[in-house]
């Protein structure tokens, strides 16, 4: 059955109905409804809903939880994952899942409360100090927020390494009609490292990132680098509309993409070919994906509500056979359908966006 | 033949890394007797701080987490809310707990969170080499307050169970001190009496532990002990600031 | 005014006014009609300090295909409730548009001649039939009868599933409302 939900609100449900039963936050807009939903929807169902003192302590909150064992999920914006990334870093080094939101508002600084994608360097690049990286998943609709959720949760388990979804203030706050997963009963997978105490039947278990010796963080280092070399293989996401036959394509994620994928039908309408291909994991990042369609297209545009991030990774993919154009708005505009079309029929008419 | 001494089940065969004169050691092993004693070695979950300390997973018998500098009450929040039928503590360090985790020490009490803190406090950064902590005394020499510690620019020295014991959160706040024989013994009696309580589910509890660091003190371990006695009781007097079953015959 | 037939016409809509004039209500009831037809439907308000006494806004979108962007820059429909929202909105429609002003607060009127502009005095219209507070459902009535967004029966199954359970009295008077505005 299809419900009307605000993207923040199915976020939570979605997350309820994925087993997280622990919620640990910080007020900050514009996430605030995915707490107030858990703080309204968790102790009805013995779940633990905590409003933190700190973004800090929240995320320190997780890794407790997340250590021993529990499904386990935080979510904020942009200025508050700054002050998460300490913990993340360690829930990275500690080789622990866990579930962050990331509902991304203007910066820098405490900049602004619309939308924005200016955190895709932070997410992708440095969610933490250290040798890391973090699962990305960006989906563009309410209905893909709730189906991202599920999924993040698993790959995080199976990997044993965070997970973020990084939305936007837009799909946060909007409402879309959207499908929930049946409220049955979840399997979580066995956690045998999980810190819950022995009882006497097990060696004693450690949830730790230190390690003195260089060597020996140095294996263990490559050794996650591993796993994340096997996740590039198996779990990269992306759609692509109309690029098989595609001149020009245009490269976003999340919320920017809906903006493009009107301004490429409405280029398909004045007979120029244009498409889209949509990462929806930006780590992994669609590199193959984009490489393949450079052998054909004539040129990228890549668009995004930032100065222009993911276009570096657009453009490491593209590997400089065609010219890869931006165009990006900032400090929480969201670029129009109008704006991306008049960048699409520049680049289509031979020169550069 | 009788065993009249061995090595709480609760610790590790690891040998401790601690300097000579240091009492880490001493409180180690009454946190380890007092789980031993309770027979929760099983069901203990510990949470290691940024300091000297840090290597504390290596030597606890238990399950453990080792925490981001300060976050220690947090993560061990995180631990009691998933299980809150563990036993769970934080083992921490001045610098740890009342500088850079001082938001999450003083909210873990005030939300009653049923944790108990083992707090470790020897007025100065031991790891990094002896500097000023939030407890450093007035006029304490270390090595940035090298003219010693000016109170008009660099604060006052934090009183940690003071400040707890006023929050309607804490059910008890004790300092101890392990300079001698008698006060080790109390030491214990307070480290068990604080698991107890977790136990019954009443609440947050700490004990703070007056320790030596002769390394950086510049003393050597009997003066060491002494200069516990004579310079840290005066401004950190022992005893209990805040007991809630205090009225309940139990002493 | 029967919109039942196979190609509906899509809606892209900007409802505006003060804080507090059920003008995200409005919006809301507008895309569950949507969602009550089987349509794809979104809903974007404007948020954050703006929100808090000031003016609030919202684009809802239904239509038959998958909505691209469901931030509206352009509008095909405008409902506005106060003056400033007049000012700021009435330009972006789209020529051939519907505009529809809540005459009882804002005196100005459309010098658009591009544009099909209704009049309502929603605020006195309820006061005079005892609907206080709904003159923003009876505004959503006009703006129902003016693009034909849904019809009237999913209209009136709308106002009954999103009516909280609490308020289940007012159901008929909001129903009411939509007829008011409908009419108008």
């Amino acid at each position: 059955m299809r419900v009307l939900m605000k993207g923040n609100e199915a976020l939570a449900e979605a997350a309820v109905r994925a087993g997280c039963r622990h919620f640990f936050g910080y007020p900050i807009t514009p996430q605030t409804e995915l707490a107030a939903y858990m703080a309204k929807r968790l102790p009805k169902i013995d779940g633990v809903f905590l409003q933190a003192e700190s973004e800090i302590a929240a995320i320190n909150m997780v890794l407790g939880a997340a250590a021993a064992g529990a499904r386990v999920m935080t979510s904020s914006s942009s200025p508050g994952i700054s002050l998460k990334t300490e913990g993340i870093s360690y829930i990275a080094g500690s080789d622990l899942p866990a579930l962050i939101i990331n509902v991304q508002r203007g910066g820098p600084g405490l900049g602004g409360i619309q939308p924005s994608q200016a955190d895709y360097w932070q997410a992708t690049k440095a969610p933490g100090h250290g040798d890391l990286h973090i699962l990305v998943f960006a989906p563009n609709s309410v209905q893909e927020m709730v189906d991202t959720v599920q999924n993040a949760f698993d790959l995080a388990d199976e990997y044993r390494m965070p997970a973020m979804i990084l939305a936007d203030g837009m799909l946060g706050q909007m409402m879309e009609p959207v499908t929930l997963p049946d409220e049955g009963e979840i399997q979580l997978p066995q956690k045998p490292w999980a810190t819950n105490g022995h009882g006497g039947n097990r060696p004693r278990n450690i949830a730790n990132s230190l390690y003195i010796e260089a060597a020996e963080l140095e294996h263990l280092v490559r050794e996650r680098f591993a796993r994340y070399a096997e996740i590039e293989q198996k779990h990269v996401q992306v759609e692509q509309i109309g690029v098989d036959d595609a001149d020009f394509v245009v490269v976003a994620y999340g919320a920017t993409a809906r903006v493009c994928q009107a301004a490429v039908r409405a280029a398909r309408a004045k007979g120029i070919k244009a498409g889209l291909l949509r990462p929806i994991t930006l780590w992994p990042f669609p590199t193959q994906a984009i490489a393949e369609a450079a052998n054909h297209v004539q040129a990228f545009l890549t668009v995004e509500m930032s100065m222009g991030q993911m276009v570096d990774d657009v453009r490491l993919a593209v590997n400089g056979k065609v010219p890869v154009a931006f165009y990006g708005r900032t400090g929480g505009i969201i670029p129009t359908p109008q704006e991306v079309l008049e960048q699409i029929e520049k680049i289509a008419e031979g020169g550069q966006a | 033949m009788a065993i009249v001494f061995q090595k709480p089940a609760s610790l590790t065969d690891a040998p401790l890394h601690y300097c000579p004169g240091c009492t880490h050691g001493i409180i180690h092993r009454l946190v380890a007797e007092a789980i031993d004693g309770l027979d929760a070695q099983g069901s203990t979950v510990g949470v290691a701080p940024v300091g000297c300390a840090v290597f504390a997973y290596n030597y606890f018998n238990t399950d453990m987490i080792e925490a981001p500098h300060g976050r220690a009450p947090a993560v061990a929040t995180g631990v009691k809310r998933v299980c809150p039928q563990n036993l769970v503590f934080t083992y921490q360090g001045d610098g740890d707990l009342a500088a850079i985790g001082t938001a999450e020490t003083v909210h873990a009490a005030s939300r009653g969170e049923n944790i108990t803190i083992i707090f470790v406090n020897n007025a100065i950064y031991g790891m990094t080499g002896g500097q000023m902590a939030p407890t450093s005394l007035p006029g304490q020499v270390t090595q940035t307050s090298p003219y010693g510690r000016d109170v008009k620019t660099a604060g006052h020295p934090i009183r940690v169970c003071e400040m707890l014991a006023t929050l309607s959160g804490t059910a008890y706040a004790e300092r101890v001190a392990v300079d001698s024989v008698p006060n080790i013994r109390k030491a214990g009696k307070a480290i068990r009496k604080a698991f107890e309580l977790q136990k019954q589910g009443a609440g947050f509890t700490i004990v703070e532990v007056l320790s030596t660091c002769p390394t950086n003190w510049g003393l050597n371990p009997v003066e060491s002990l002494e200069w516990v006695r004579t310079d840290m009781m005066p401004y950190y007097p022992l005893g209990v600031y805040k007991d809630i079953t205090a009225g309940e015959g139990t002493k | 005014m029967s919109t039942q037939n196979t190609t509906r016409p899509d809606l892209n809509a900007v409802l505006a006014g003060f804080g507090g004039q059920g003008i995200l209500f409005m919006g809301k009831a507008i895309a569950y009609a949507g969602l009550l037809d089987g349509r794809e439907v979104s809903w974007l308000p404007s948020y954050g300090p703006e929100m808090r006494g000031g003016t609030a806004n919202c684009s809802v979108c239904i239509s038959d295909e998958q909505i691209c962007s469901p931030l509206v820059t352009a509008p095909d429909a405008l409902v506005v409730m106060n003056q400033p929202s007049f000012e700021k909105f009435v330009d972006t429609v789209k020529p051939g548009g519907v505009v529809v002003v809540e005459s009882s607060i804002i005196s100005a009127k459309v010098t658009r001649d591009d544009v099909t502009v209704h009049y309502v005095p929603a605020t006195t219209l309820a006061e005079e039939h005892g609907l206080k507070g709904l003159a923003n459902i009876i505004l959503m009535g006009k703006l129902l009868a003016a693009t034909g967004f849904a019809t009237r029966e999913t209209m009136a199954d709308t106002i009954a599933k999103i009516v909280p359970a609490k308020k289940a009295h007012l159901i008929p008077r909001n129903i009411e409302a939509v007829e008011l505005g409908f009419k108008y």
